[in-house]
């Protein structure tokens, strides 16, 4: 070798593998307008599509005539549930076990319920013949309050089961209830509260709340009378979930459904279920033969496809007065709206919300989840954040907080004597779950460290003293957040969905010249998939990530796979794609043994290339081998250089963090500023520190979004009164504080590289966090839950009631 | 969000928008940077059949003193409020308000005619105006008129506006040099419209108020100008007693909504922060 031979350290850099901050490269489509989304699609002869809403909350329908919608020039058809009813399709089955009215059914149960669709020549047309449909309602009571859902005189919801006393998840207790979903040892745990010394019990309330991506939920559906075979082009976070569950819906056989997901702006869990959008299109492109688009609108979107959150969590904590935990309850109501839509893998009603025991270490824990039905969209679905984790995530940051309040200890202090110790994982918590790795005391220390925790701590006494001395009208509060995580659904014997294992696959082909395509059940909305998988095989098999093509969506083409939400793309098609490498590389090992004449364990793996060992320029790269993939291989070997691999994990893998936030509060307005907010992630072994940076920059600009104003409110009548981003918090630039990212690493020791997901933590702890910070600048005039959306009026009032305007 | 079908035209001046106006009928509807207008088109709250784009009009535009007044022509968008020379030494709450409104996206488009023509008690410059004594110009099928700002607004969306009937103009006293003032506006977001908003200007001498006038954005139907309020501070020296009485007085003759902003209490409460805090910064400019 002489000098000019690059180092292995040079050479594994060009490739920009794992660890790289490697720059997206889906980007330069993004940036230049050239995305290609469902919108974008233009067929010959498409038509348009467009619903004609319900006004009310609860009402029957009486009536609706139609005529005057297809008498306007234009309009090809419309369609009501008579004729969806025809080809037995005025319901569908929900991903919860559920049934949904894809048009409104003799009755309907939350206000902008789909009721007619029209199908017209551009979508003007269909906007205008939509208001002229003309439907005859008979107004019925309603009811918004999951609270109030199973009281003897609360309206009747789902009269379709009234009668049913066992749901899709067990009995059910009244009409109005959906299911009951229990965890943990309710006698060990009862047992910890009798004994206790000190115990807390609030209700803490995490709002309904809307994913609200920037693309809206859209569809075009396209079927061919002459094949027999549908085209469906449209925002799925989970395209193969959405063939076979179209294949069962419609009966159409399953290989004569195409799903396509082209680039999709944003998904948060709104783009995982099926919608009447979807049904109606394809129902419409059946009728009409010629395809169909439907897009929604904002207020469309706010309004009726996927809500999250809207848990009702009575949260208890048992402790020892010298600050242990000893027990932890929490009785939750979950409003489900008039369908169970949720998203959840199917044996898991309540999701994952059992990791409630968050990061500490409690002996004894029990939860109770009672589903319910009331007047309002349905949804359910895991906005940023693995199913109901968010919600697990609040309740016990928040409880965490006013324990440590009732205790007098800092909230720091009582977390860290609580905290899961680095020397007990892998630890089994008293719900059962296996945590994959941590170590918690040191991040939090590091935490605390870096942003001076105790400083602020005296910083903030003197601002209360000043503040009762009246020299200033600001509150100052510090929010704390140590979150765990449970994300990368799922291993089979836990989850499903709809009885398909939630496995994930990736299949790669390695061309001759040394470049290759990975394919994958997951699909981007966003993430990056493009550019972070290309650095997984850049590292595992030595070739440029630049050489490798990253392509999801196509379910023609794709291996089959769950999608992508949960934070699971990296904990299972990740490791699908590390698995599939080695398979590869099994193989290229073989071949470059019998061109450098050595036998196979005589090689060793060096960045790029089998070496002989103890001879180092005897080698072969990575891409010499590709090459003779395809024209000399072993002689009994086949040629090629491909392998899929299906990847079921052995177990799920649990990102952490540690979150601190500083927050000025205005009582006089109720107004507040960030003043600081630093995010420190364990996401176990990091692909792209830059694209990581920006998944918790986004995530964190979502979490201060709902702890500070987003809520999706309906007033006593149903009417939801916060559909539009008049009144829907979405921050802006302007508002968005400035984010101090941070990390340790602590591997996932069953993950083939380590890696554990990371898009969705900034939401899970970010919430708690902001949260905390304004219930903590209150905490010391002795409130101890504030309730979220933290907007200026909600602030303001807390401040009134603590007398602070007299 | 798909507005119903509507006609364009394009007039080239003020006298063939009033004629196509008055033609046209009742649902003919003047256009100007379209902001308030469209969204409400698209919302179906408006279906004219009509548009008539003032856009074309360059009679409708610039900015000139005028003996004691200084004239904005009603197509002057927001951002050339904020970047009139004339505007922020004259009168430099227009350019503080102004920057309170929207975003630059929609202030290169919004025009102040439209601004304080809409009749949206959420606007931000109509109490600014009212504060300010302004005059609209108002040209109609039977020529032209001139309305006081503090006659002007009736009820949401209504105003003294005949159909038909354009602001061609908005005439403004110029304050006196050295004027105290401050537009204080509470919001949740940028681009939200006011939760409650106060605007003052007020003239000093000797350390006590010479003349005093306050407007109140979005805590009614109509936005408000505060008179008795702005009696109880001239002669005074702006102590925190005389502020007080003013204040409740300020908050006396509102009546917000409830809305998600929050409920009409809260918003009341808001008005007299956001005038407090007004009558702070007006006074320091003032200089005393
Ligand atoms: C996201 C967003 C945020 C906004 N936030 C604010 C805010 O915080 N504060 C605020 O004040 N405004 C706000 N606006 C509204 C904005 O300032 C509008 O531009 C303004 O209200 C109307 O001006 P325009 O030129 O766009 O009028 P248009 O929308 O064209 O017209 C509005 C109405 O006035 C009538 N009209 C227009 N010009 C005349 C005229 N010369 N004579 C008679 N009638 C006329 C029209 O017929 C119409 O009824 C916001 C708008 C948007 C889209």
């Amino acid at each position: 070798m002489n000098d000019m031979t690059p180092t292995s350290a040079e050479r594994a850099e060009k490739l920009q593998g794992m660890g790289c901050k490697r720059k997206r490269v889906e980007d330069i489509r993004f940036v230049q307008g050239k995305g290609n989304y469902v919108d974008d699609i233009k067929l010959p002869g498409m038509l348009y599509g467009d619903f004609t809403r319900s006004p009310h909350a609860h009402a029957r329908v009486k009536k609706i005539d139609t005529t005057k919608a297809a008498a306007v020039p234009g309009v090809v058809a419309v369609i009501t549930a008579e004729t969806l009813k025809t080809v037995n399709l005025a319901w569908m089955p929900t991903l919860a076990g559920d049934v949904q009215m894809v048009l409104a059914d003799g009755k309907v149960l939350f206000q902008n319920q789909e009721v007619a669709f029209v199908i017209a020549e551009d979508r003007y047309t269909a906007a205008d013949a939509a208001e002229l449909v003309e439907v005859e309602y008979e107004g019925l009571p309603c009811n918004v309050d999951p609270l109030k859902a199973m009281s003897a005189n609360a309206p009747v919801i789902r009269e379709d089961i009234k009668d049913k006393k066992e749901g899709a998840h067990g009995p059910r207790k009244h009409p109005n209830h959906v299911f009951n979903w229990q965890a943990g040892d309710k006698a060990k745990a009862d047992e910890a509260f009798a004994k206790a010394d000190v115990t807390i019990k609030e209700m803490i309330v995490y709002p309904r709340v809307h994913p609200c991506p920037l693309e809206t939920c859209q569809c075009v559906a396209s079927f061919d009378k002459i094949k027999g075979e549908l085209t469906l082009w449209g925002t799925f976070q989970a395209p193969h979930v959405i063939r076979t569950v179209g294949s069962l819906i419609s009966k159409i056989p399953e290989h004569k459904i195409h799903v396509i997901a082209p680039d999709i702006g944003g998904g948060f869990g709104n783009k995982v279920g099926a919608y009447p959008g979807y049904i109606c299109a394809i129902v419409a492109s059946i009728v009409t033969g010629r395809p169909v688009k439907w897009v929604e609108d904002r207020i469309e979107n706010l309004s009726t496809t996927a809500f999250a959150r809207d848990f009702y969590m009575e949260t208890e904590i048992a402790a020892t007065k010298d600050g242990k935990v000893t027990g932890l309850r929490c009785y939750t109501v979950a409003d489900h709206g008039a369908f169970d839509a949720c998203a959840n893998a199917t044996k898991w009603p309540a999701g994952l919300f059992s990791i409630i025991s968050g990061s500490y270490d409690f002996p004894a824990a029990h939860v109770s989840v009672d589903g319910v039905y009331t007047n309002k969209a349905p949804g359910g679905v895991a906005y940023r954040c693995s199913f109901r984790v968010t919600e697990a995530a609040y309740a016990i940051e928040r409880a965490m907080d006013i324990m440590a309040q009732k205790l007098k200890m800092d909230p720091a202090e009582f977390r860290m004597k609580n905290l899961i110790r680095r020397e007990q994982f892998p630890y089994t918590s008293a719900f059962g779950w296996v945590y994959d790795s941590g170590d918690y005391q040191t991040a939090l220390n590091k935490a605390m460290e870096t942003v001076g925790y105790k400083q602020l701590r005296e910083e903030q006494k003197k601002c209360r003293e000043a503040f009762k001395r009246g020299e200033t009208r600001e509150l100052m509060g510090i929010g704390l957040a140590f979150f765990t995580e449970i994300v990368g659904a799922g291993p089979s014997r836990n989850c499903d969905i709809l009885g398909i294992a939630m496995f994930d696959s990736a299949e790669i082909r390695i061309h001759p010249t040394g470049t290759g395509i990975c394919r994958l059940g997951t699909k981007s909305q966003g993430q990056g998939h493009e550019t972070t998988y290309a650095q997984i095989i850049a590292t595992e098999l030595g070739l440029p990530a630049d050489n490798i093509a990253v392509e999801e969506g196509n379910t023609d083409t794709a291996p089959y796979g769950l999608g992508t939400y949960g934070s699971r793309s990296t904990p299972v098609s990740g490791a699908a794609t590390a698995m599939a490498c080695r398979k590869i590389k099994a193989k290229a090992q073989m071949i470059a043994a019998y061109m450098l004449e050595v036998h196979d364990d005589d090689l060793e793996w060096d960045v790029d290339r089998f070496r002989v060992k103890g001879n180092p320029e005897r080698f072969k790269t990575m891409t010499e081998l590709a090459w003779a993939a395809y024209h000399e291989v072993p002689p009994g070997m086949e040629p090629g250089l491909e392998a899929i691999n299906y990847y079921d994990p052995p177990n799920f893998t649990f990102p952490f963090g540690a979150y601190i936030c500083v927050m000025d509060v205005d009582v006089d307005t109720g107004s507040s500023k960030v003043r600081r907010f630093y995010a420190l992630d364990d996401c176990g072994t990091r692909i792209n520190p830059m694209i990581i940076e920006g998944q918790i920059h986004g995530g964190l600009t979502e979490a201060f979004g709902i702890a500070m104003g987003q809520e999706i409110h309906y007033d006593e009548d149903g009417n939801v009164t916060t559909a539009s981003l008049m009144d829907y918090f979405l921050p802006t630039a302007v508002e968005t504080p400035k984010w101090e990212t941070d990390w340790t690493t602590t591997p996932s020791p069953h993950h083939p590289i380590g890696a554990k997901g990371v898009g969705e933590s900034p939401n899970v702890g970010g919430v708690p966090c902001f949260s905390n910070a304004v219930n903590d600048a209150f905490a010391f005039l002795g409130s101890t839950n504030i309730a979220m959306p933290h907007d200026n009026w909600r602030t303001w009032t807390a401040a009134d009631k603590l007398g602070l305007h007299k | 969000m798909i507005p119903g079908s509507f006609a364009y035209h394009r007039p080239s001046s003020v006298k063939e928008a009033v004629g196509l106006l008055g033609s046209l009928g009742d649902d003919a509807r003047a256009i100007a940077g379209g902001h308030s207008l469209i969204p409400m088109m698209k919302l179906r709250l408006a279906s004219p059949s009509h548009l008539v784009d003032l856009v074309g009009v360059a009679d409708l535009k610039g900015i000139r003193e005028d003996g004691k007044d200084i004239l904005i022509g009603a197509m002057t968008t927001q951002h050339e409020v904020i970047a009139s020379d004339l505007l922020t030494k004259k009168i430099p709450i227009l350019s503080e308000t102004a920057t309170l409104i929207a975003d630059p996206q929609v202030r290169y488009v919004g025009t102040i005619g439209g601004n304080v023509a809409n009749g949206d008690p959420g606007n931000d410059m109509p109490a600014v105006m009212m504060c300010l004594n302004a005059t609209y110009h108002a040209v109609g099928k039977s020529g032209e008129r001139r309305i006081a700002a503090r006659e002007f607004y009736q009820g949401a969306y209504f105003t003294a506006l005949e159909p038909g009937e354009i602001v061609t103009a908005i005439r403004i006293p110029t304050p006196a040099a050295g004027h105290g003032y401050a537009y204080e506006k509470l919001k949740r977001k940028v681009g939200d419209y006011a939760t409650a908003a106060a605007a003052v200007v007020l003239t000093a001498s000797g350390g006590k108020v010479t003349s005093c006038s306050i407007g109140l954005t979005n805590v009614a139907e109509t936005p408000l100008w505060a008179e008795e309020a702005s009696k109880i501070l001239t002669g005074s020296a702006l102590d925190a007693a005389t502020v007080k009485k003013a204040v409740a007085a300020a908050e006396a003759i509102t009546s917000p909504a409830s809305d998600s902003r929050g409920p009409a209490a809260y918003r009341t409460k808001m008005a007299g922060v956001m005038l407090t805090r007004a009558l702070g910064r007006a006074k320091a400019r003032a200089g005393f």
